[in-house]
């Protein structure tokens, strides 16, 4: 099927979020770009239908924070594993962080990525470009070499900079080339060796324990520096109910800073840490239910703009030590979707806000004209069976990762079809072609 | 999965030794009582019982402990089952053998029980859930987690002297923080359902959730050791001293050191223990340490009888036959 492909989608209930759509509209595309929604362009003559009934079309996701693994950990996965993951799960766009060895400190790494996931033509990855060369905190990187290679954003990945002033030149910096910066907020004196959260679970276990602290401690640096420099920052992965408030008092004094958070963060809790399961060996780590509820509340309310996979795939051995030996994280992009319908089922969320912060909000965050499906709009094109239910197991897991706290879960709504820029790039085996 | 309900088979009899969260007051007051009829084993002129005779109980420490080791040995040794020891520096194992494949090894030996000691919160649970089904694990203190057979022998030491805990008072002082011995005898002191547990320290030792557990928190010596029964004294590791824990050994003992004079505001028949090795001058004197109401060494003597029990029920929850009977 090449790009020129005229495809309709018919007899969806189509939600765009973006553009405030909802409702039983077919989508017609062609040169991989949305052509029409509703009636289709006079003359429009398709090649290939999909029966859309039944099914909800929406944009297809964005996830702004996924680990493929390449280069450095092929081990663990690869793009060409990983981005195919990401179209079964109805995902089109993947930002990855820049902590690949090597790192994404130069532009040869960045443009070897995006040829790669090109090549396998999957799903469009995003790399954010390392923030400090080597990710090491000292000094700041060739920002706009790192943009002109394609770097949507920067990041220091997970490695917090301790030197207050070096992380402000670089927000500095970065905020010249108009690039938001990505901040997982983090104090690393105050994490220390932690694993889980400093709570009664840890303290009954006796697992080394991260305070909330840690986070707010960070945040309140960070946000102050945006608060000096006027650079655009994004909280990565928030974990805490006051950095809900923090974020919240922020952004009502302007300061340009929005947040994601985890789609485990939205659903675990520390007490599933009970046993050692070490699929919940998570950073930043599951706190209580207090919290949970707060990161829900901030989703709904859009202090929270996106809701992420933070996917990192695992060999089997990098989970089967003990819990404090284990690396942390989870394989998650085939629970992005799934984990946000439940909030929709729970009634946290309606329908569209939750489709919103899987479309509109990061692209919102990137700045990139994705996540919506007006006409003259790449056509990136999720369909998912809002109905459908499955059990996850290691067998229904594309990713190479099956590291996954919700194996043995039973969800509802599956992706069906997956489109990128006009392309059908996922089809759910079991739907006739 | 909680990580309980793997210790025990479906009869309830004990399968693994783990952890003691989550185990019933019944099947510790039934270690206790095992324990005791192995008591008298030590004082005959052979020293042996034949229940575990043709088992191998391996003893599997990547953190040293000559002492621990030593007492499991010596009580598998009495249970006439053969012992192998194996100290694996984690530093010294070889890159790329993962903990799986040494219990893969071990395995191919057809030992029947792992005594397990390591520096992981988590790693004796681990083992459990990874080893062959045959094969019963006990945890011989696993990171700051669970010391459960110190526990008990301090629960055996307590329950020898003082009888029942209903009515009793009982402090722990230090470093509760990383102690996997004070989660244990925490755990173990409200499931036999002692009156009153305290732990007393400053916060930089106290875990911030200490509630949690079921206790009393003190941060000032006398105030909580006033009119206890029992006060268990915990070993203060050298290392606090730099993570800016601690500012001093010597602020340390000024404060939280048991001292005779100190003493004073316990009960007047309260006893002192330590699960040893003592730093003199640090968590107390000599002269408590020595003195009358000490039953630091009986601790040890204890402690052999204890693991007997665990092991004999352990091993025999295996095969079949409930661990009590003596008469194999």
């Amino acid at each position: 099927m090449d790009r020129s492909t005229r495809i309709s989608i018919r007899g969806g209930r189509l939600i765009d979020p973006a553009n405030g759509v909802d409702g039983e509209l077919d989508l017609h595309i062609e040169a991989g770009q949305v052509v029409g929604v509703g009636s289709a362009p006079v003359g429009f003559q398709a090649d290939r239908i999909l029966d859309a009934r039944r099914l909800v079309v929406c944009p297809g996701l964005i996830d702004l924070c996924a680990r493929l693994r390449e280069p450095g950990a092929e081990h663990k996965a690869t793009i060409r594993s990983e981005t195919a993951a990401a179209a079964a799960a109805g995902i089109t766009t993947l930002c990855c962080p820049p902590d690949t060895q090597p790192i994404i400190d130069t532009a040869a790494v960045a443009q070897l990525i995006q040829q790669t996931a090109q090549h396998w033509g999957k799903a469009r990855v995003l790399p954010t470009g390392a923030l400090t060369r080597g990710l090491m905190g000292e000094e700041i990187s060739e920002m706009a070499a790192l943009k002109r290679a394609g770097c949507v954003a920067m990041s220091n990945a997970d490695h917090y900079i301790r030197n207050t002033l070096v992380q402000r030149r670089a927000l500095e910096y970065a905020a010249t080339f108009d690039l938001t910066t990505f901040l997982r907020p983090e104090d690393s004196y105050l994490r220390d060796q932690g694993c889980v959260h400093e709570g009664r679970v840890a303290a009954r276990l006796g697992l080394p324990a991260i305070p909330v602290a840690a986070e707010t401690v960070a945040l309140a640096r960070d946000l102050a520096l945006a608060e000096q420099t006027g650079a655009r920052l994004h909280f990565r992965g928030l974990s805490a109910a006051r950095s809900c408030r923090m974020l919240a008092q922020a952004q009502q004094e302007r300061l340009a800073v929005s947040a994601d958070v985890s789609a485990h963060q939205l659903h675990l809790t520390e007490m599933d840490v009970e046993g050692f399961d070490s699929n919940c060996h998570l950073s930043p780590p599951l706190r209580t239910p207090t919290d949970r509820a707060a990161l829900r509340e901030a989703v709904a309310g859009g202090q929270i703009i996106a809701i992420c996979s933070d996917h990192q795939p695992h060999e089997p051995d990098a989970k089967e030590r003990p819990f404090p030996a284990t690396e942390s994280g989870i394989s998650a992009l085939e629970t992005l979707l799934p984990l946000t319908l439940r909030l929709v089922q729970e009634g946290t969320l309606d329908l569209a806000t939750a489709l919103a912060r899987l479309t509109v909000g990061p692209a919102a965050v990137l700045g990139l004209p994705f996540g919506r499906l007006d006409v003259g709009r790449v056509a990136d094109v999720c369909v998912f069976d809002p109905l459908i239910t499955w059990e996850l197991s290691p067998e229904t897991l594309v990713s190479h990762g099956r590291n996954s706290p919700f194996l043995g879960w039973e969800f509802q709504g599956r992706a069906a079809y997956t489109l990128l820029g006009g392309q059908l790039v996922y089809a759910r085996p079991d739907l006739a072609p | 999965m909680l990580p309980t309900n793997i210790q025990t088979d479906r009869q309830g009899r004990l399968r693994h030794f783990l952890t003691i969260d989550g185990l019933s007051r019944g099947l510790l007051t039934e270690i206790l009582d095992i324990a005791a009829g192995f008591a008298g084993v030590a004082a005959q002129a052979v020293k042996k019982v034949p229940l575990c005779r043709g088992k191998i109980v391996t003893n599997l420490f990547f953190e040293t402990s000559t002492r621990t080791r030593t007492t499991f040995e010596l009580a598998a040794k009495r249970l006439s089952a053969d012992v192998l020891n194996l100290n694996i520096s984690t530093s010294s194992t070889v890159k790329g053998e993962t903990l799986l494949d040494t219990l893969r090894n071990l395995e191919a030996m057809h030992v029947d029980m792992f005594v397990v000691r390591h520096s992981d919160s988590g790693a004796a649970h681990f083992i459990a859930q990874h080893a062959a089904p045959h094969i019963s694990v006990i945890n011989a203190g696993d990171g700051r987690h669970a010391h459960p057979t110190q526990a008990m022998l301090d629960m055996y030491t307590i329950r020898h002297h003082k009888g029942d805990f209903g009515r009793l008072r009982v402090a722990i002082v230090g470093d509760v923080l990383h102690s996997r011995v004070a989660r244990s005898q925490i755990a173990a002191l409200n499931t036999l359902g002692t009156a009153e547990v305290r732990v007393i320290g400053p916060r930089t030792l106290i875990p911030s959730d200490a509630r949690e557990l079921g206790v009393h928190v003190f941060h000032d010596l006398t105030e909580g050791i006033r009119d206890v029964d029992v006060i268990i004294m915990l070993r203060l590791q050298r290392e606090r001293m730099r993570g800016a824990m601690l500012p001093s050994e010597q602020e340390y003992f000024q404060l939280f050191g048991l001292t005779e004079e100190r003493l004073g505001a316990a009960k007047p028949d309260a006893i002192v223990m330590h699960p040893g090795p003592i730093n003199r001058g640090v968590e107390m004197d000599s002269q408590v340490a020595d003195g009358p109401r000490s039953v630091i060494l009986q601790q040890v003597s204890f402690g052999i009888a204890v693991r007997m029990a665990v092991i004999a029920m352990t091993l025999g929850a295996q095969s079949g036959h409930p661990g009590g009977g003596l008469d194999g």
